[in-house]
């Protein structure tokens, strides 16, 4: 027998005690357990619809706002191309693709129509709805989705949302949005001539509902030499991971284009940044509330076990058990009680996960194993250090507590 | 000489005022004698026995192991004295309850760090010289009072001791179950060489003992 036996034999016999004592950490841990499984899941979710939703942080000319930009003015100011090489230069983290624009309106066959300059290759489908019209080649790789098996687990290839770049787009070609086809009775294969300069129509844009339908797109070089401004563009429109968006990625690139307005889809990005730091925030308050509960409840119950056991301890004492022995016995005592507790938190906790979350979160929830080292280590330090105070109050129990009179 | 004592001097601080629990106590115990203590409740048995086996310390005095004091020793050095030369008999019988009869006369060696075969095989050895080798697996609920004292004893020779302290080690027994354990606590003085240092209130167990010290209020009676 060795002292580890000894603890293991006294907490058989106690098994009634043993249950009542790791119970509360046993719950708090799973309920830490449950809602953060369900917020890994929910933000691996929002992150691939927001990355397939496209662009979600723009770039622009300091002094600009998001309506210059779309109503793309004459004037409207413009910023170095040379700024989506330093931004793909950089070692920032969570940039997904970069789409350098530039808009400018002009007059097609007496027409108004804002023409939109695009690199093919960089061209980010973000109006899905594209793809209909067949322009489009390989899947881009999402950066912070959580790679092809999750991405295909939420359904997106169902969807139809999966994002597309342009392959290829020749610069005496463009595209035409649905609205502005229609205004300019242009079909696929037609010709028309802007700022003196003839283009072929390669595609009508099927109809997305948006400002696009009335647009012309054509390849971003073609643009500026049509327009005599040569390595400007108007905007930069980057597919931002949300996580990172909401580590900082925009102060960041504020550093690396101190002399632009950059602005996000705020309404998209903040509710999940939101919702992600709500899910934290309830993580976190239920991580005090069971470093208390759950610290007082272990330490009650080692104090409680101190107490019934203090003949026993100066039993031990008489024999000649040193104070560190005793120390010893009962923080073992409290480890395993740690030990069991967080296992059976992750347990529960991701039982009550996988249960409830399709219809807390309406997604399919799966286990989180590095959730059963973290339960672990949290709930055997609370048991340790909710027991620090009985096991050094027990350590002074006199050797002679079973002498009949002193 | 095993134990000795000089001026040895227990006191205790009541809001009425000092207590003398020992006063003066000067004495020597031969290496293998058996001792008895003996005198009216209150008097000091117990408190002279703690101090001799190391479970307290006193105010002011000295006491000896051999050559090594016990008076000044620090809390650690109490604990390994006690673990490596003392065996202590309780009227209690002081067993661990959900421990069985070999588990707590492992206990010391246990404590001591020694393979577990050498615990066991030193247990039943032990069981089988108090007579209970039948009995190894029980857990003391499971035993008589008897064959509890019996077990109790087994653990104080584990360690090989060569003092066996007993407070009032007959008090929890009947008549037949005294003797058969002042019996064999005498054997093992006899066999063994065990000092054996007996706090008693029983004429019986005083009639075993070699060496008769009476105390009253704390101090030697002439």
């Amino acid at each position: 027998m060795n002292l580890f036996q000894f603890v293991f034999i006294e907490l058989w016999h106690r098994k009634s005690q043993l249950i009542s004592g790791i119970l509360a950490i046993t719950l708090g841990i799973g309920v830490i357990v449950s809602i953060q499984s369900i917020s890994v899941v929910s933000e691996k979710a929002v992150a691939v619809k927001l990355d397939n939703l496209g662009a979600n942080i723009l770039v622009l000319p300091l002094g600009t706002g998001i309506d210059d930009y779309y109503s793309a003015d004459i004037d409207a100011p413009t910023m170095p191309g040379e700024y989506v090489e330093r931004i793909l230069t950089s070692t920032l983290q969570g940039v997904d693709n970069l789409s350098p624009k530039l808009t400018r309106r002009v007059n097609i066959q007496g027409q108004s129509i804002v023409l939109t300059g695009i690199l093919p290759a960089s061209e980010i489908a973000s109006k899905p709805l594209w793809q209909s019209a067949g322009l489009f080649g390989e899947e881009l790789q999402l950066a912070c989705a959580p790679g092809a098996t999750a991405n295909k687990s939420h359904g997106y290839e169902n969807e139809l949302l999966q994002r597309k770049a342009i392959d290829t787009l020749a610069v005496s070609d463009c595209l035409i949005g649905s609205g502005a086809a229609g205004k300019l009775l242009l079909k696929e294969g037609s010709e028309v001539i802007i700022e003196n300069q003839k283009f072929r129509v390669s595609k009508v844009l099927p109809e997305t509902g948006t400002i696009d339908d009335d647009r012309v797109f054509a390849h971003l070089t073609a643009v500026q030499n049509l327009l005599g401004i040569q390595d400007q563009v108007s905007a930069i429109e980057i597919m931002g991971c949300c996580s990172a968006i909401s580590d900082g990625l925009l102060s960041k690139l504020r550093n690396i284009l101190p002399d632009t307005r950059i602005t996000t889809i705020g309404q998209i990005v903040s509710t999940q940044i939101e919702t992600n730091k709500l899910m934290n925030k309830v993580s976190i308050i239920f991580l005090i509330i069971i470093l208390f509960v759950g610290g007082i409840s272990i330490g009650n119950y080692i104090w409680a076990n101190v107490n019934e056991r203090r003949k026993e301890i100066g039993v031990l004492r008489m024999i000649g058990a040193r104070r560190s022995q005793i120390y010893y016995l009962l923080l073992l005592k409290a480890s395993v009680l740690g030990i069991l507790g967080g296992i059976l938190g992750y347990v529960l906790g991701t039982i009550a996960a996988l249960l409830l979350g399709p219809y807390l979160a309406d997604l399919p929830v799966n286990p989180v194993p590095i959730f059963l080292i973290w339960s672990v280590l949290i709930s055997t330090g609370i048991a340790l250090i909710g027991s620090l105070i009985p096991a050094y109050l027990a350590g002074k129990i006199d050797p002679f507590i079973n002498m009949q009179e002193v | 000489m095993i134990i000795q004592t000089e001026k040895l001097t227990k006191r205790y601080f009541h809001k009425n005022g000092e207590i003398y629990a020992l006063k003066d106590i000067s004495l020597s115990i031969d290496k293998g004698s058996f001792a008895t203590i003996t005198g009216p409740s209150g008097a000091g048995k117990t408190t002279l026995l703690l101090a001799l086996g190391g479970l307290i310390r006193p105010s002011s005095g000295k006491i000896l192991f051999g050559s090594t004091p016990l008076h000044d020793a620090s809390d650690n050095k109490l604990a390994s004295f006690r673990l490596n030369n003392i065996g202590f008999v309780m009227q209690n019988f002081a067993l661990i309850p959900y421990l069985t009869a070999a588990e707590n006369i492992m206990t010391p060696l246990s404590l001591q760090g020694k393979p577990k075969d050498m615990q066991r095989h030193a247990a039943i050895s032990l069981l089988e010289e108090v007579g209970l080798s039948d009995r190894a697996d029980h857990l003391p609920r499971e035993l008589s009072s008897g064959q509890q004292q019996r077990v109790a004893i087994a653990r104080a020779l584990v360690n090989n001791p060569s003092v066996l302290l007993a407070d009032e080690p007959t008090g929890n027994l009947d008549p037949s179950l005294s003797e058969e354990i002042l019996n064999l606590l005498a054997r093992l003085n006899r066999e063994k060489g065990i000092t054996v240092i007996l706090v008693t209130h029983s004429r019986l167990a005083e009639s075993f003992g070699t060496k008769k010290i009476r105390i009253k209020n704390g101090s030697i009676e002439s």
